[in-house]
Formats: C-alpha cells, sequence, structure tokens
C-alpha cells in the first residue's frame, strides 16, 4: 500500500482538523487529542513492522516519480523514529488532560499538538531537502503558539530568543537549499547522493557547513543553544517534555540524514567538525546543568548535553556509532520525557520546581521516587537500564576509531550526569520537606499526603519509565534493530534504491 | 543580472543581521523579514534566472519553448514567501504581546524569564 | 476612519473581486492563477471591506467564522488525494473525468485541491487579518 508512509502525517492533520472544528466542545478536545494520539500509534506500529518486514517504504505524490515529484519515504530509522514520536505522543496527551487549564484546551491546545506531531512526522518521513524545510516550518509554528500558549510574561519573553533563533536557522537553512539547488539541479535527497560526488568538493563542504549551522541551531547544538535554557523552562511541564522529546531530535535526525546520506565526500572536514562541537555540547550543557537550582532549568541544560553525544556517534561515522546513535536516541527520549513528567508531577504537588523548596518525597510518595531513579539512572548511563547500553555502544565505537579524546570526554560528562541527577535525588526526594515552603497561591500545604497524584498523570510516568527498563533489559533484540537501521543510514544504496527504482552504480 | 541579484541579497543579509543584533523589538521584527527576503532573492540568483518565456507547455506542444527560466526555484521562493508570511505575522503578534506585558521595547530590560 | 467614498466604493467592488477570485480559481488548470491566489483575491476584498465598514461588519459580511473556512478548505484539499490512495495508488494522484465542460473545463480531484487551497487562504488569511484588525 503506497499510502503507509504518509498516514503518520495524514492521522494528525486529522486530528488537527477535528480539534479545530470542534473547538467548542472540551470532551471532543480530550477524545480526539487522546484517540488521535492512539491512532498514531498504531499507524506507526504498522509502519515500522511492514519497513522491517520489506524495506523501505516509499509514496510519490501525485504518482510524479522521484526525483521531479515530492517523495514520502520511510526507511528503518525514519520508522523507528515515528513510531517513538508516537509513544511520546501518547504519553503527553494523556499527561496534558490532567495538566493543562481549561483556557488553554479552548484555545486549541490538542490541535497544535497535533499540528507539531504532523510537522515532526513529515520531517522524519520527506524524501527532498525543501519539504524538510517545510515540515520544519509546520512544527515551529506549532511550538511557537505551544510555547506561548496562556500568555504569561514569562512565557512572552523567554519565547522571543525561541523564535528569533529558530527563524535566523531557517532563513539560513532557505539559503543553504537555494545554493544547493543552484549547484546541483535538485533536491530530492537520494538523487543528491548521486550527484554531490561529481560536484565540486570545497563548494559542497562549504554548503554542508551551512547546513550543520543551520541543523545545528535547531538540535540545540555548541555554540548555538542557549535559546533552549532560556525558553524551554517557560510553558507548562508537559509542553517542556513534548519539545524536550521531540523538537531537538529533529534537528539531530536532519543533522544524521543529510551527513550520511548527501554530504559524505569530505568527512575529514564535516565530520571532524560535528565531533569537536559534539564534545563542546556535552560538556557545555551539562556543566550549566549542574549549575543550576530549578529542576525545569536543569533538565533543560541536559537536553544540550544528551545532543552532544548524537553528534558524537554520527560524528565517528562507523556502523557500530550509528547504531548507537539510533539506540541513543530512543532511549534519551523517553528517559527525558520521563523525568520532565516526574518534575511537573513533583512541581504540582509542592507549587514549585526550586530544589531548595522540594524535598520529603521520597517518603512520601515512595513510587514516584523509583520511577525518577530509573529515568535518572538511565539517563547518567548505569547498568542494566537502557542509558548503559546507549553510552557502552558509542564508546565502544569511539576506542574503536580510536577517537581517544571524545572518549574520554564522554565518560566525565557521563559522571557529570550522575552527580546531577544525584542533586535532584538529594534535594527534592531525599531531604526532608523544608519548613514554610508552602504554595504561593495558598492552596494546599506542603507535604500533604491526602493530595492524590490523578492516574491521568501517573500512568503515563509510569509506563515510559517501564519502557526505558525494558529497553535496558531487552538490549540485545533493541540493539539488532538499532544495527539494521544504521546499516542502511552507512550503505544510502538501499535508501536510493527505494526512491529512485534504481541501483546507483558501485 | 547575477550580480545585481548578488549584491541585493547580500545588503539584504547585511542589513537583516544589523537590525537583529539591536536591543529594540521593532528592529528584531524588520531584522528577521529582511533575513527571510535575503533568502529568498539568494534562491531566485541561485535558480540562474534567465530572459525567456515562461515555462508553460504550449498546446499540442511536449516541452516549452526555449529559453526558459526554471520555475522550481520561484516555486521554492512562492512558498517560503506564504511560510514568511506565516510566520512573521506571529512573531509580531508575540513582540507586540511582550512589548505589552513588559511595557518596555528594550531586549536587555526583559529578564521575566529569568525570574 | 470611515471615508463615505471607500465605503461606497467596496460596496461595488465586493462583488467583482469575489467574481474575480472564482475567474482566477477556475482559470487556474491551464494557465496562470490557481486557487491560492484566487484564496488571497477574495480574502483581500473581504479586508478591504473590514478597513471600510470595520471588522464587525466584516465578519457579518462573511457569515461563518473564517476559521470554519479554514479547515474545510484544508479537509476538502486532503480528501481530494484520498479517492486514489485508497484504491492502491499514490496519495494525491488526481483523477479526472474524461470530457470538458463549458465554463469549467475539465472537472478533477485537482480542480477540488484548488478549492481547497481557495477556501484554506481565505479562512487563514482572514483570521489572521481580522485578530490583527481587532488588537
Amino acid at each position: 500500500m503506497n499510502i503507509f508512509p504518509v498516514l503518520p502525517i495524514l492521522v494528525p492533520l486529522i486530528c488537527a482538523l477535528g480539534c479545530l472544528a470542534a473547538r467548542r466542545s472540551l470532551a471532543a478536545q480530550y477524545a480526539i487529542g487522546i484517540g488521535g494520539a492512539g491512532a498514531l500509534l498504531a499507524v506507526a506500529i504498522t509502519l515500522f513492522a511492514h519497513v522491517w518486514e520489506s524495506g523501505p517504504a516509499i509514496a510519490q505524490i501525485g504518482g510524479w516519480p522521484a526525483p521531479f515529484g515530492i517523495t514520502i519515504a520511510a526507511d528503518l530509522f525514519g520508522a523507528i523514529l515515528v513510531l517513538m514520536a508516537a509513544v511520546v505522543a501518547c504519553a503527553t496527551t494523556i499527561f496534558s488532560a490532567g495538566t493543562i487549564d481549561e483556557p488553554r484546551l479552548r484555545f486549541g491546545y490538542y490541535g497544535l499538538v497535533h499540528l507539531l506531531l504532523m510537522g515532526v512526522n513529515g520531517a522524519f518521513l520527506t524524501g527532498d531537502l525543501f519539504n524538510l524545510y517545510v515540515w520544519f516550518e509546520v512544527l515551529l509554528i506549532a511550538s511557537f503558539v505551544l510555547i506561548t500558549l496562556g500568555g504569561e510574561r514569562r512565557q512572552l519573553e523567554g519565547a522571543i530568543p525561541y523564535v528569533t533563533l529558530n527563524l535566523l536557522s531557517s532563513a539560513l537553512f532557505l539559503a543553504a537549499v537555494g545554493i544547493l539547488y543552484g549547484v546541483a539541479g535538485t533536491l530530492n535527497m537520494a538523487d543528491l547522493s548521486l550527484r554531490v560526488p561529481a560536484l565540486p568538493r570545497d563548494v559542497m563542504t562549504a554548503v554542508a557547513l551551512l547546513f550543520l549551522i543551520a541543523f545545528g541551531i535547531k538540535a540545540a547544538m555548541f555554540p548555538l543553544f542557549f535559546w533552549l535554557p532560556a525558553s524551554y523552562h517557560t510553558p507548562p511541564v508537559v509542553v517542556t517534555a513534548l519539545f524536550s522529546a521531540l523538537l531537538t531530535k529533529v534537528g539531530v535526525y536532519a543533522l544524521i540524514r543529510v551527513f550520511t546520506l548527501v554530504f559524505t565526500q569530505d568527512t575529514a572536514t564535516t565530520h571532524v567538525v560535528l565531533l569537536v562541537l559534539g564534545a563542546f555540547t556535552m560538556v557545555t550543557g551539562v556543566l550549566g546543568a549542574v549549575a543550576q537550582m530549578d529542576v525545569r532549568r536543569l533538565l533543560a541544560f541536559h537536553i544540550v548535553s544528551q545532543i552532544g553525544y548524537l553528534i558524537m556517534g554520527l560524528g565517528l561515522f562507523t556502523e557500530a556509532s550509528l547504531a548507537a546513535t539510533v539506540y541513543f536516541l530512543v532511549h534519551v527520549v523517553i528517559a527525558k520525557s520521563t523525568l520532565f513528567l516526574i518534575a511537573g508531577i513533583a512541581g504540582g504537588l509542592r507549587a514549585t520546581y526550586d530544589l531548595k523548596k522540594l524535598g520529603g518525597l521520597y517518603t512520601e510518595r515512595t513510587w514516584l521516587a523509583i520511577v525518577f531513579l530509573t529515568a535518572a539512572f538511565s539517563l547518567a548511563g548505569a547498568p542494566p537500564l537502557a542509558g548503559f547500553f546507549a553510552k557502552l555502544g558509542l564508546i565502544q565505537a569511539g576506542m574503536a576509531r580510536e577517537a581517544f579524546p571524545i572518549v574520554a570526554v564522554a565518560l566525565a560528562v557521563s559522571l557529570l550526569t550522575l552527580y546531577s541527577m544525584v542533586k535532584i535525588w538529594s534535594e527534592a526526594f531525599w531531604k526532608a520537606a523544608p519548613a514554610g515552603a508552602g504554595p504561593r497561591d495558598g492552596g494546599r500545604s506542603p507535604g500533604d499526603a491526602g493530595a492524590r497524584v490523578s492516574p491521568l498523570l501517573a500512568a503515563p510516568v509510569v509506563a515510559l519509565a517501564a519502557l526505558s527498563l525494558l529497553m535496558g533489559l531487552a538490549a540485545d533484540p533493541l540493539y539488532a534493530v538499532a544495527d539494521r537501521a544504521a546499516r542502511q543510514l552507512r550503505d544510502p544504496a538501499i535508501y536510493i534504491e527505494a526512491v529512485l527504482g534504481k541501483r546507483p552504480a558501485p | 543580472m547575477t550580480l545585481a541579484l548578488a549584491i541585493a541579497a547580500g545588503g539584504l543579509y547585511a542589513a537583516g543581521l544589523y537590525l537583529l543584533m539591536r536591543r529594540s523589538l521593532m528592529r528584531l521584527i524588520l531584522g528577521l523579514s529582511l533575513l527571510g527576503q535575503a533568502a529568498n532573492v539568494l534562491i531566485f540568483a541561485a535558480g540562474r534566472p534567465v530572459r525567456g518565456q515562461a515555462p508553460l507547455v504550449a498546446v499540442y506542444a511536449t516541452a516549452p519553448s526555449s529559453p526558459f527560466s526554471d520555475p522550481v526555484p520561484q516555486a521554492l521562493i512562492l512558498t517560503a514567501i506564504v511560510i514568511g508570511f506565516g510566520t512573521l505575522a506571529f512573531a509580531i503578534v508575540l513582540l507586540k504581546r511582550a512589548h505589552q506585558a513588559a511595557e518596555t521595547d528594550d531586549l536587555d530590560q526583559m529578564r521575566g524569564a529569568d525570574a | 476612519m470611515t471615508s463615505v467614498i471607500l465605503s461606497t466604493a467596496t460596496r461595488f467592488l465586493l462583488p467583482l473581486l469575489l467574481i474575480f477570485s472564482v475567474f482566477l480559481l477556475i482559470r487556474g488548470h491551464n494557465e496562470p492563477g490557481g486557487g491560492f491566489v484566487g484564496g488571497l483575491v477574495a480574502a483581500a476584498s473581504f479586508a478591504l471591506y473590514a478597513v471600510s465598514d470595520g471588522v464587525g461588519s466584516a465578519r457579518r459580511a462573511l457569515r461563518v467564522d473564517p476559521r470554519d473556512i479554514g479547515w474545510v478548505g484544508v479537509a476538502v484539499a486532503l480528501a481530494s488525494g484520498l479517492p486514489r490512495a485508497l484504491t492502491g495508488g499514490d496519495f494525491m494522484t488526481g483523477i479526472w473525468h474524461p470530457h470538458a465542460l463549458p465554463v469549467l473545463g475539465k472537472l478533477g480531484t485537482p480542480f477540488l485541491f484548488d478549492l481547497g487551497v481557495y477556501l484554506a487562504v481565505v479562512g487563514v488569511v482572514l483570521t489572521i487579518f481580522f485578530a490583527l484588525a481587532e488588537e
């Protein structure tokens, strides 16, 4: 069926339209918002199974053959990411039902979430660079509205660097696309992969670096990440969880796609630049996190440092390092969104996100503490959790390439990650609740053991943490999946043949 | 022709980036808008515009009559203009709201997100 | 800022511009024109009305919420792509009626797509314009 690869884009679009059409009914918002995420998950599982069984799924929109028409191409890497996005969508839409207030829902919160998902899935599946730009804009405009939804002053002021930097990056991306079209005469990525080796090398390297800057801003890579910690802590926590899981990862996806499929002719320049920037991203991100006392800002800096690991895997550019990157990407998305959602629950219980004012959660909510430990140690890379295997894979790949400096950086950053996770643990969970740290607006008193955490909040968090644990326990079969995705990335002939219908000459 | 377009694109980039680095919100908007236009001019120049026919296929013909301009860069620019219109409209509303909330036009005074 | 001249002129221009926008929409099959530019002209005509007689009057003249026009438009465009996709072809592949009709020309799903674009553009542009004008 040719419609398979298009469905992960169509389902969120239909849901977004449905939310807009039924904007007067709150019940319909919940039903379409959560039900749509469930439908997306079903579609994503089907697509993944299809791609796993019979190779990349291709749709030529309007029946126009590539490279002339618009191609939607789902290879294994794309299908994995679509599946991951659907899982996060399910968790966050359910969590939203318990936390998002009525004015935001009436403004079309769920419709915007689905618009965002449409953009994310479109970016994961598109086969040409201009449509990648278009999907980026779709998800950006949805994220712009989501980050400012509610219109609090801090949200608006936090959104300014976010909007400015992302629009700047889009302008650079567009310029790079224009120059590339002028030189290569095509924007279909499979077609580009065939043509780029014959084009002037220095021009291609310059264009590649322009793409690196444009995607680097979106992926929150050093030195262009400062917009992220300046804005991500301002919207409701569930929005931050969704953003941290998907937005920067789309930037990383674009980097991986472009630097494995198109720009591989000058790896001595481009991929070394990637490695160096990856190392700096890890270090600056984690150092920022160590200095923070606000849970959400601390976690926001960790998004940045984890991006560094992904860039490292891409920079090493071996089959093993790419497999580890794919595994790491899925792991970090799940671990990160779990941590943000836990922060949301903890912050909701205490009406503050300040670590100094949090406390006593271990005695009061033991289950939450255990879930936090699972996600936090997974992020820090402790066995037998998913993060351990992800980092192990990256470090082994680094050793095999004899890239010892970056391996040393990765290990050191791991320790600092553990340190800042322990900081959250000891401040928010272990120490006794500080006296006089009441909620700002005279609601519940601190340490109100009677307040129940709604199952709408608890269920997604526990499910995500269980998934994180499962990813560690079933690391072997999952690594086999990541391995096959990495093989397709490292050998673009499979992708090119699927898109263009002809096997490239070796 | 190409030289003129290149100079125009360069000028737009320079002006856009200069405005972007000012502290005033109004200049930020203008800078973003100019940057978008600079990218459009750049695509137009990179697409090798030629003087000639519109790339339309006449009745009973199988190919457009030569010389014709490559329509793809123009299609890209049209799409980019539409997208730019949407994002810019949002940015204007955002900055207007931020201006109302913070009662200042100076980005350095806007520190609400750090509180 | 009400001007008698503008207000009177708009009363004649509005229907003319709307007819012109439909003309552009239909012409768009084989010649320059199409749903996008047609939609812009239609939206501009209502925007002109809003400038001359106020946003409230323009909203009343439009009768429906522009957001509803927008989502119906996107839904129509989406639906135009489905028939061939559901029968095993590629999404958005055109299906044409074999015979040309007077005035409208050849009918097919691409016309439906253009119509959807027309409505979507009218809806989105007017939603933005009215919201900005009412600020």
